[in-house]
């Protein structure tokens, strides 16, 4: 390993270790803007200039790998000349424009140029207008602002996968753009705003709402998606103003997609802020009062024998208030308890049948990745975007088994039906002679009869493909809710499937399919505990207005099986509670004893019965028994018919989306097939 | 002055065809398989023993160059001789000539540098607007593949080597060779950060040496005649051999002519150019290697030798020996401002300083022009070479900033006369 | 300056293929198989000639050019993103990337041009096709533009036009130049004072055995 000093100090590091990194080790802080730890390292900026010993002119430190020996200065008199001679041709084109920039208080620019910058300019020329591009409805664009750091070119190139943006014409003409007018489309564009280092690409959505240092921070969990992405929300009074990526290398990295991003903007409309009950006459529902609405449902609980009460729990419920329902339903002897709400019956013998076994961070391990009825694109960018970095960065081959997809790198299509999943045992996998090849199967395709003679035959062919194996589980089921897999792990589950057709009473909890809805019979009551108005809200009875991720502490179980928990960042709207004590006062109501007071009795429940609900944060370990290596089922119960895809639109997964006005303006820019406008128009 | 039997480019003027049998007859393509046998090795030994500097700019020892190559058995992957025909440096057209009449002379060194830097092809960047010249260089090639003397076992050799053609389109820093091979691959001719230097990861990071026309040009008749003869040439040990120079702007008559290394600069321009228009005393000044070499005052012109080493002393360069002569009705200023426009026009964009700093130094240049500054701006404006110099990833960024230097360096009173005069006028009107 | 691109602009024609398969077969076979990137450049150039070849005939002539649906179909051959043969198209100076005259007059103006006298060049150019720099004549048949140093110094002052150089000129013979290209003539290309390549308008000042020989003095 190199040894090199740097400022006098010595510091010893990897080789290929680059000398602005190295300096960061030993806390030596080296300006920089288009240097970017996770893309490429184009040096164009010369903003981390530093001298070596021996080199003529001064070196970028981002592109100069450390050698052993190597005596480097960073903050020597010619430094800090380079420096300020950089940062001055820097800003003569920068427009002095920072008081109604939305990057004002968080700008790489303004802050370098603190330290950098002159108190006045030389520059008396006429500074540089660059026209403004229309590249969709995220992100806002004031390219006079851009210092062609490229850094979000090399982003839509290497993490996304999508070549939109480029930096087009010569020398001081040139700009970042689409060339012909286009969107950027990818479902991970939102990062372009965190990654740009000044005002240039920012948040359309959020422009001109608030200023950085007004926003209370709250570090939280994201539930659009069962990634379980790492977030911060950013909010002012009672409103949610933003939502930012949180570093978290095992799970999101520093990016976040953009559902996770903009469709914040869902929590405040169409939202339930009081109980309604279904007026009976007039068949309307009308406000009530938490005692009137919790009152006629535990008459109704009451006066229903258990076995034609039904509960659900749906795609965003937290732990805590799942096991509150089960624990109520158990009080009733009610065992018709559910949470694979979409049919998608994946088996629940073993935690390790159902997670996402391998680990997001352990994808880049994987010698030979394949795919089984998932579009990871739509279902989890960021597992997508982490099969993409595999793919980039050794090349790793990849398979698809169902509908084939548009994803960002390329992949063999085995074909569309359980027929090609023999074949992919013996042709894929012998070509290969991978070590270690995972499975990655979408949650979705046990939505059919033949569920369990799928799963069976999905763990003969990881067997035979060597994905389990001693120290390397590749074995994985993809998730696509960020409520299911805390629910399976509480055991929300019903042996058989409920028939909703015979229930009197349907308690949902955060649930709105289509499906379940249709099946309620008309004389049943429904209840619907959530915080939306969507398709649930129109079909039910009772109204529980409950509380949206941001305003309450819950618990998560991402598709990793990681424990997480998300933080309260304001206050539920209007009378809605949190959902755990919604379940609570009902219980109290039906005399039925729920052993905890407060979260934290709760979830020291949780923990009891589960023990992993301890271990915040740490991606589980879990065995593989043996009795997984031998299905009962044959390969011949599996249907014929292809696996189909569930997400047909990827911006409109969920009741927060739905509601908002920034994804649906994506779906019109991004998905709609709009009658082609003519190249010659 | 060099006489006619030490000359190496004998079609300079296309006196006769560029074709194959005319060439053969000037001695290309003879015994050049001979020469191959005798090994790797000995090339380059004897390119080493030659001297020879590259003749695109910055003189960089050839034969050394050529053993930065990897051992081709160790390394692995096809290696690749990149020859830089993109002659775009203002006051160059030297290659252009080599091109279009003894193109042979550059197939047959390139056979002969390609084999000893272990490469079996070798890509030819030629700059876009050399049309014709790229055809008399196409049909050159043809007619070497068609005589055996390209492709497989060419020219008997043993060596199969294949050459291709690739036309720029314009645009001067794919003269800087890291940017010609990100041309080359097809992207916008963007400079590259070394290292890795393109002996170990180049063209389609393979090794790649990138040399200029007129060296590789050179190398038959070096090999032929000996690298002992090419030293024997020249100022000193450092800079040998002959030398391409291209006269041009205020001269009586403008040429091209092949020279020994070191002639003194008056020599060249009073036998080769018909001296300066008006006589030698009408002499203002003369940028010697190309427009990105700070020009040199009379005074210097007159005792100057052209060589490497005695340019750089005296704060200039040999270049690519591109000699601008200008006389006494110059305005000298504007003669600059006109290349500050050149190096902001040709940046690729890519590095801050460049990309902003050529912009604002042609600004600044064009009020000096009319001398609407003040004098405090050409302090500046030498601030701001500074602030360009040194802090890019290529040289082009060096390449503005020095003519500016060189402006002010000698003459700073005419910039100031400029300003005075503007001044004076304004407050009149 | 190039004309600035406009990729909706009424003369953009919808689609584009080429007309030779052959050369495009060609052009990729210079280059590795896995690097048909490589191709964008000379695929951009053809295009361009394919175009003036089809200008060149029309009943209001035009010159070579690039349409966005060229571009489109090259980064198609290619296997690229379409913004990778943007950029590249953006950012050499060759491709034009809207119409321009069928013979595009490019005067060298950089420093060994200009001391030379390339200002009156350019003047008497304007003057006799009565438009400044960057304008097309209404014929369709001339576009003047300006470039940067042509690499033909020791022939200053000298113009492109189309593919040919002409070298040594005068406020005159630029002028009879361009009147023979609009009389559908084809001038002389390189020097307009007949000197032999960069040798000195008075003779060689070396190889004069050779010059003899070949008859040049």
């Amino acid at each position: 390993m190199p040894k090199l000093t740097i400022n006098g100090m010595e510091i010893e590091v990897e080789s290929g270790t680059s000398v602005l990194q190295a300096a960061e080790m030993l806390g030596i802080e080296i300006p920089r803007f288009c240097y970017h730890d996770r893309l490429s390292v184009p040096a164009n900026c010369r903003m981390c200039l530093v001298e070596v010993k021996g080199a003529p002119k001064p070196v970028a430190s981002c592109a100069m790998a450390v050698g052993d020996g190597m005596e480097v200065t960073t903050n020597s008199e010619v430094i800090q000349k380079a420096r300020k001679g950089v940062m001055e041709m820097m800003l003569i084109n920068h427009p002095l424009d920072c008081p109604i920039c939305d990057q004002g208080g968080e700008c790489d620019l303004q802050d370098q140029a603190y330290g950098y910058g002159f108190d006045r300019s030389r520059y008396r020329e006429t500074k540089r207008a660059v026209k403004n591009k229309d590249i969709g409805p995220l992100i806002k664009t004031v390219m006079t602002r851009c210092i062609q750091c490229t850094r979000c070119v090399r982003f839509g190139e290497e993490i996304a996968g999508t070549a939109d943006l480029g930096l087009l014409n010569r020398g001081e003409d040139v700009e970042i753009g689409t060339f012909v007018e286009k969107a950027v489309s990818s479902e991970m564009s939102g990062n372009m705003i965190d990654i740009c280092p000044v005002g240039a690409l920012t948040s359309k959505p959020y422009a001109f709402h608030a200023r950085p240092w007004e926003l209370k921070k709250t570090e939280s969990i994201d539930v659009h998606d069962a990634v379980g992405s790492n977030i911060r929300v950013d909010s002012r009074g009672g409103e949610v103003m933003r939502v930012l990526p949180r570093l978290h290398e095992g799970i999101n990295e520093e990016w976040i997609n953009d559902k996770t991003r903009f469709a914040y903007d869902g929590l405040k409309t169409r939202r339930l802020d009081t109980p309604y009950i279904r007026n009976a006459q007039s068949g309307k529902l009308e406000k009530a009062s938490w005692d009137e609405a919790l009152n006629t449902v535990a008459e109704k609980l009451k006066s229903t024998s258990p076995e034609k009460i039904a509960a659900f729990a749906g795609d965003l419920v937290d732990v805590e208030s799942t096991l509150a329902l089960k624990d109520l339903m158990n009080g009733l002897n009610v065992s018709n308890t559910e949470c694979r709400t979409d049919g998608a019956f994946v088996n629940t013998d073993t935690r390790a049948s159902y997670l996402f076994n391998t680990g997001i961070e352990a994808i880049e391990e994987a010698d030979a990745i394949i795919l089984v009825g998932t579009n990871p694109k739509h279902e989890a960018a960021l597992v997508n975007a982490r099969i993409r970095k595999t793919w980039l960065s050794k090349r790793v081959p990849i398979a698809l088994i169902g509908a084939p997809v548009d994803l960002p790198y390329p992949y063999e299509h085995l074909g569309s039906s359980a027929e090609s999943i023999s074949k992919l045992t013996k042709a894929f996998a012998k070509k290969l002679g991978a070590e270690k090849p995972m499975i990655i199967v979408g949650d979705q395709i046990f939505n059919r009869s033949d569920a369990s003679a799928l799963h069976t035959q999905l763990r003969n062919a990881a067997h035979k493909m060597g994905c389990v194996q001693e120290g390397w589980n590749g074995f994985n089921i993809l998730h696509r809710h960020a409520g299911r897999v805390g629910a399976l792990d509480v055991g929300f589950t019903a042996t058989q499937p409920i028939n909703v057709g015979d229930m009197d009473v349907v308690y949902l909890m955060n649930s709105d399919e289509e499906s379940i809805l249709s099946d309620c019979s008309d004389g049943s009551l429904v209840i619907y505990q959530g915080h939306h108005g969507d398709a649930a809200a129109h079909r039910a009875d009772v109204i529980l207005p409950g509380a949206a991720y941001t305003e309450k502490n819950a618990t998560y179980v991402n598709t990793e099986g990681r424990v997480q928990l998300g933080k309260q960042s304001v206050f539920p709207v209007g009378d809605a509670k949190e959902d755990w004590k919604i379940v609570k006062a009902l219980s109290n109501r039906l005399n039925v004893e729920l052993p905890y007071l407060t979260l934290i009795d709760l979830r020291e429940r949780m923990s009891r019965e589960w023990p992993h609900f301890d271990k915040i944060d740490a991606l589980p370990n879990e065995t593989w028994p043996d009795d997984m290596m031998t299905g009962k089922e044959k390969a011949s119960n599996c249907l014929k018919s292809p696996f189909k895809l569930s997400i047909e639109n990827f911006y409109t997964t969920n009741v927060i989306a739905r509601a908002s006005k920034t994804m649906q303006e994506c779906v019109e820019a991004f998905t709609k097939t709009k009658p082609q406008k003519k190249a010659a128009e | 002055m060099l006489q006619d039997k030490d000359r190496i480019f004998t079609n300079l003027y296309g006196f006769e065809s560029f074709s194959l049998p005319e060439a053969k007859k000037r001695g290309d393509w003879v015994k050049t398989s001979a020469l191959v046998k005798k090994g790797k090795d000995w090339v380059i030994d004897e390119m080493k023993k030659s001297g020879l500097r590259g003749r695109g700019g910055a003189g960089f020892p050839t034969g050394l160059k050529w053993s930065f190559m990897p051992d081709p058995e160790k390394s692995g992957r096809p290696h690749y001789l990149v020859i830089n025909a993109d002659e775009s440096e203002p006051g160059t057209c030297k290659d252009r000539d080599i091109m279009r009449h003894d193109p042979h002379k550059l197939l047959e060194g390139a056979l002969l540098a390609g084999f000893a830097m272990g490469a079996h092809a070798a890509y030819i960047y030629i700059r876009g607007e050399f049309f014709n010249e790229s055809s008399s260089l196409n049909k050159a090639i043809k007619e070497a593949y068609d005589a055996g003397l390209l492709g497989k076992n060419a020219a008997k050799s043993g060596w199969d080597f294949d050459v291709y053609l690739h036309r720029g389109a314009g645009a001067y820093i794919c003269g800087e060779e890291t940017a010609l091979l990100e041309s080359l691959e097809g992207k916008k001719g963007q400079p590259r950060n070394k290292p890795p230097f393109p002996a170990m990861a180049g063209l389609y990071a393979c090794p790649t040496t990138v040399n200029n026309v007129e060296t590789i040009a050179s190398v038959p008749t070096i090999l032929k005649r000996g690298g002992e003869w090419f030293s024997s040439l020249g100022s000193d040990e450092k800079n040998t051999g002959t030398k391409l120079f291209c006269i041009s702007g205020h001269v009586n008559q403008p040429c091209n002519v092949e020279e020994e290394m070191g002639i003194p600069l008056k020599d060249l321009i009073e036998k080769h150019a018909g001296g300066v228009r008006g006589g030698w005393d009408n002499l203002l000044a003369i940028i010697p290697g190309g427009s990105s070499t700070p020009l040199l005052p009379k005074d210097v012109c007159s005792t100057i030798k052209m060589d490497f080493d005695s340019l750089r002393e005296a704060g200039s360069g040999l270049g690519t020996a591109g000699v601008i002569v200008m006389d006494k009705s110059t305005d000298i200023v504007y003669a600059i401002a006109r290349l500050s426009y050149f190096y902001m026009h040709e940046s690729c964009g890519q590095c801050t300083p460049c990309r902003e700093g050529t912009g604002w130094l042609w600004r600044t240049m064009q009020r000096m022009v009319t001398g609407n500054a003040t004098i405090d701006e050409i302090d500046m404006l030498y601030d701001l070479t500074k602030e360009i110099e040194g802090q890019t990833i290529c040289a082009h960024g060096d390449a503005s900033a020095w003519p500016i230097q060189g402006l002010i360096r000698h003459f700073r009173p005419e910039m100031e006369a400029k300003i005075l005069a503007y001044r004076k006028q304004a407050k009149v009107a | 300056m190039k004309p600035k691109f406009e990729p909706n602009a009424k003369y953009q024609p919808k689609e584009f293929s080429f007309k030779s398969k052959k050369k495009i077969k060609d052009i990729l076979a210079n280059y590795p198989s896995n690097q048909a990137r490589s191709a964008i450049m000379p695929l951009l150039d053809l295009a361009q000639r394919e175009v003036a070849a089809v200008g060149a005939k029309e009943k209001k002539p035009y010159g070579g050019w690039i349409p966005r649906a060229a571009m489109d179909e090259i980064a198609n051959i290619v296997g690229q993103p379409p913004i990778k043969v943007y950029e590249v198209a953006t950012f050499y100076s060759m491709y034009n990337l809207a119409p321009v005259g069928k013979y595009l007059v490019q005067f060298c103006t950089t420093t060994p041009c200009w001391l030379c006298g390339s200002t009156k060049i350019l003047e008497a150019a304007e003057a006799h096709l009565n438009i400044k720099m960057g304008e097309s004549t209404k014929d369709g048949l001339f576009t003047l533009m300006e470039v940067e140093c042509l690499g033909a110094c020791v022939n200053g002052p000298m113009v492109q036009i189309n593919d040919d150089y002409y070298e040594d000129l005068t406020p005159e013979n630029i002028v009879s130049v361009l009147e023979s290209l609009a009389a559908g003539k084809k001038p002389t290309v390189g020097s307009q004072t007949k000197r032999k390549g960069s040798m000195a308008i008075t003779g060689p000042t070396s190889l004069e055995a050779e010059a003899k020989k070949a008859g040049v003095v």
